[in-house]
């Protein structure tokens, strides 16, 4: 890589033979094993990896705040020549803050919540020495703060961080990174928790910041499209390894360590992005990528996809149909508001075929799914299942409607019991509906293991043995217990890494086709919309903006709404294959 | 906020009516005469004791006496015990002797619980945490009244630091013993209970987040940590406060302080009603103010809680 750099200035931040472990009952366990990195003044490096690649160690190393018990175990971390990983307490806390600001991941719970914004943004700038006294220091507060786009800033200092939405509070994070000019800024994950727009806007404005203060960046990112976006230089991480480092540009075209290559080939807003372009360009990439990818390929999948939505029938399993939900919000002194979270939406979805139903956070389309599920009751407008109005169903008959529709939910952490072993919690939904003895129970068990592709030995293990896409699968496998006619997946792929979210993809594409299942699949990442949906329905405030199918929307899409979705999906600027 | 503090007001009147009934006829359900006791050995003239009787409602069914009882609290009068004086009199004489000593030991056992548990915390695993865990069972494991035989005979007798009673009046100084062996019953509990809330919350992201923008331990451990892990101890703190009124009892008993638990230990022995019930009463209401202002301290301590009602 410094083969690459013909500058002649040494770089601001330079990493050599990096290992960093974790001291465990085992043993040193290595998370990080020789990581090699530079970063000039000015310079934006983005380090790609899935979780548990070692990226987001490294980048705590550097400012000496490794969780627990892990620590450096060799290696320089030279900073301005300074070799950090020799700093005592005191002097670390010089650097941290005033010459490296960091910018972490999840703007919810990165904010002590008991205090002010104000205070937490003072308390950084007053602990760098940036200015003192009372006054002064408020009124750096609000300067940083306004830069970093949060304009009511003055009016909204003494408020906390709960009445702050995700953003603005990423905003605030950012303030805080950047509220004693740092030379280097550790952005670790910073948006991953926002929606794309959100997300956009916020990256922009980064960029716009530290670009003018010519301050350096170190980006941590799991989407290499993002990084791509956002960074001159990439890094990309596996297993505690650097497998390959160059200019961002030339790791997208032409990937040479084979776990780029895949990465390459399933990071869902570069595939979506290549199948949108037309005819020649897609046969010419499809040959060249997929040659290569060891793993599994979305742009095969999506190909699939299309094949699949015209055999599929144009008899309807749901029929959703003005569908309002309201809401009553106390407010002050003993009054309610009113709000509407779902607002005369209307949509059917054909037999066997899958709907995605877009949108923010906030858009309501998390509420037309529990509505779907009847686990929250309608204010108007009907649901219609197999020709059954929902509403008027008794006990009985809503206990057999819930063995035709299951769902499977975001969090693969929290929808599992972690007191039941795996066999337990597929075999559960068998149990509730009383099917077959306990012999044929524990051969669907197999048999469901089998068709999510886990192995048998996981019947007696539990939740936290397994990996996020273990869990996923499971719940699939879950789900797809009672031999349901309709699954809804709510977010079911958003909490995973790449490339397990395009094994599970593969795997409920592969289900749908065996099974004949309808899918509702809720989600607010567009990009893995493209690769799993027949029709598109993008919802904004409760309402059902636009509706079409998947090819409509991506190819033209009708709506500013949608378009700016589209615009933000990250990578979509690249003009890859070209 | 005002409405929620009036209507938490207004909840407390059917908790304080509805205490006041099971109390009293739970001292109404008591076995025997309580005037026959009185009398002791001797038997007393029949004329003497039908007056007496009348006096104290005593020959009225239950539910009238309960609501000669009632209808006296509205007007001031909380009855008279046995032995002529009036309870208010009573009340006034024995709870701020009690309350002295709760809430001595209410500091005692936050200021020294919280300090061993937020240095335990910190130091998981490492000599001092485990050495306070051993500490903590001990406390745990031996009956208040064997720790309050040990303290005055190591410190008021062999040491000679403090009196081993109380004397009269309850000056603050006397209390200060008495009140160590009162906070050793919860010490334990509210170390454990810091301790545990000292570590998940530095592990938390916004603690690495408050290193990270540079400050420095000394204001992280105070600022981040301490102040976020006292939001359960506080409301451990406050339901405590009707433990120590209770467990005051013994500890009363044993450095003969002139408190409520020896009151109302001898007022139930005698079955002298209005007194008992007077006694838990006022205990009540004291549980019930303590609780709100817990609750209304809960919503200082996280901004998060709003109180709207």
């Amino acid at each position: 890589m410094s083969g690459t750099m013909t500058s002649a200035t040494t770089p601001l931040l330079d990493i050599r033979d990096l290992h960093v472990g974790f001291q465990t009952k085992d043993g040193l366990v290595p998370a990080v094993r020789g990581v090699d990195l530079s970063i000039m003044p000015g310079e934006t490096l983005a380090i790609v990896g899935e979780s548990g690649s070692g990226k987001s160690t490294t980048a705590h190393a550097i400012i000496d705040l490794l969780p627990g018990s892990g620590r450096v175990t060799q290696g320089k971390i030279l900073f301005e020549g300074r070799d950090l990983t020799t700093l005592d307490r005191r002097e670390m806390e010089g650097v941290r803050g005033k010459l490296i600001g960091l910018v972490p991941q999840d703007p919810m719970s990165n904010l002590n919540p008991v205090w002010s914004v104000g205070f937490q943004v003072e308390e950084a700038i007053r602990a760098n020495g940036v200015a003192s006294g009372r006054k002064e220091v408020r009124e750096h507060a609000i300067r940083v703060l306004k830069e970093a786009g949060l304009d009511d800033a003055d009016t909204r200092l003494k408020q906390f961080p709960h009445q702050f939405s995700g953003g603005m509070r990423q905003r605030v994070l950012i303030g805080i990174g950047l509220s004693s000019r740092p030379k280097l800024l550790i952005a670790d994950e910073p948006t991953s928790a926002l929606d794309v727009t959100v997300q956009k806007r916020i990256l922009d404005h980064l960029a716009t910041l530290t670009g003018d203060a010519g301050t350096a960046v170190l980006f941590i990112t799991h989407d290499l499209g993002l990084a791509a976006d956002r960074a001159e230089k990439l890094v990309v991480m596996y297993k505690g390894r650097v497998v390959e480092a160059g200019p961002s540009r030339q790791i997208l075209e032409d990937p040479q360590h084979p776990y780029t290559q895949r990465l390459v080939a399933a990071a869902p807003s570069l595939a979506s992005r290549r199948i949108q372009a037309s005819g020649g360009h897609l046969e010419s990439i499809t040959h060249e990528t997929p040659a290569r990818s060891a793993g599994v390929d979305l742009i095969a999948a999506g190909g699939e996809r299309s094949h699949h939505a015209h055999a599929a029938s144009a008899e309807p399993a749901i029929v959703v149909d003005h569908l309002t939900k309201e809401f009553k919000i106390r407010g002050g002194k003993g009054t309610s508001k009113v709000l509407r979270a779902v607002d005369d939406v209307s949509f059917s979805i054909p037999r066997g075929t899958t709907m995605a139903l877009v949108g923010e956070s906030g858009s309501g389309k998390t509420t037309v799914a529990r509505m779907l599920l009847k686990l929250e009751s309608i204010t108007s407008g009907s649901i219609t299942i197999d020709g059954t109005d929902i509403a008027g169903l008794n006990r009985r008959q809503l206990f057999s409607l819930r063995s035709k529709m299951q769902p499977v939910f975001q969090d693969p952490y929290g929808s599992l019991d972690p007191l039941r072993s795996i066999g337990a919690t597929i075999a559960e939904p068998l149990v509730t509906h009383n099917v077959g003895t306990s012999a044929e129970r524990r051969a669907r068990v197999r048999e469901l293991l089998d068709q999510v592709a886990l192995p048998e030995k996981l019947i007696g293990r539990f939740p936290n043995e397994l990996s996020g896409g273990q869990r996923q699968r499971v719940a699939i496998a879950r789900a797809l217990a009672l031999k349901p006619e309709i699954v809804v997946l709510d977010e079911a792929v958003s909490a995973l890494d790449v490339l397990v979210q395009a094994q599970i993809l593969t795997l409920l594409a592969e289900l749908q086709a065996e099974l004949n299942l309808t899918y509702l699949f809720i989600t607010h990442d567009l990009a893995v919309v493209r690769v799993i949906a027949d029709t598109v329905a993008v919802m904004s405030k409760g309402r059902i903006v636009e509706a079409a199918t998947t090819d409509e929307v991506f190819g033209n899409p009708r709506e500013t709404y949608t378009r700016e979705l589209l615009e933000a999906i990250p990578g979509a600027g690249l003009a890859l294959g070209a | 906020m005002a409405r929620y503090i009036l209507w938490r007001v207004l909840q407390a009147i059917p908790v304080l009516i509805g205490t006041t009934f099971l109390i009293y006829f739970m001292v109404f359900a008591m076995p025997g005469n309580p005037l026959l006791a009185l009398f002791g050995d001797r038997t007393p003239n029949p004329a003497l004791l039908e007056r007496l009787e009348e006096q104290y409602h005593l020959n009225e069914p239950f539910l009238v006496q309960y609501w000669y009882y009632l209808s006296g609290i509205f007007q001031g009068d909380f009855g008279t015990s046995f032995t002529g004086e009036p309870t208010t009199e009573i009340l006034a004489r024995t709870f701020p002797v009690t309350i002295r000593l709760a809430v001595l030991a209410l500091i005692i056992q936050g200021v020294l619980g919280i300090l061993v548990g937020l240095v335990s915390g910190l130091r998981k695993g490492k000599f001092f945490d485990s050495s306070a865990l051993a500490v903590s069972l001990l406390l745990i494991s031996l009956p208040i009244f064997v720790i309050a035989f040990l303290a005055q005979y190591v410190f008021g007798i062999e040491l000679g630091w403090a009196r081993t009673t109380v004397g009269s009046g309850a000056p603050w100084a006397d209390l200060i013993l008495p009140a160590f062996v009162l906070a050793s019953v919860s010490f334990a509990q509210i170390v454990r209970l810091t301790r545990a809330s000292v570590i998940e919350t530095k592990s938390l992201d916004f603690v690495r987040t408050a290193y990270g923008k540079g400050l420095g331990r000394n204001r992280v451990v105070p600022v981040h940590i301490l102040r976020n892990s006292l939001i359960p101890v506080t409301t451990y703190l406050g339901t405590d406060f009707g433990v120590l009124l209770v467990g005051a009892t013994v500890t009363e008993g044993i450095f003969n302080v002139p408190g409520v638990g020896r009151t109302l230990f001898q007022a139930i022995l005698r079955g002298e009603g209005p007194t008992v019930v007077s006694f838990v009463t006022v205990m009540v209401l004291i549980y019930l103010v303590v609780n709100l202002v817990i609750d209304l301290l809960y919503a200082v301590l996280d901004p998060r809680i709003r109180y709207v009602k």
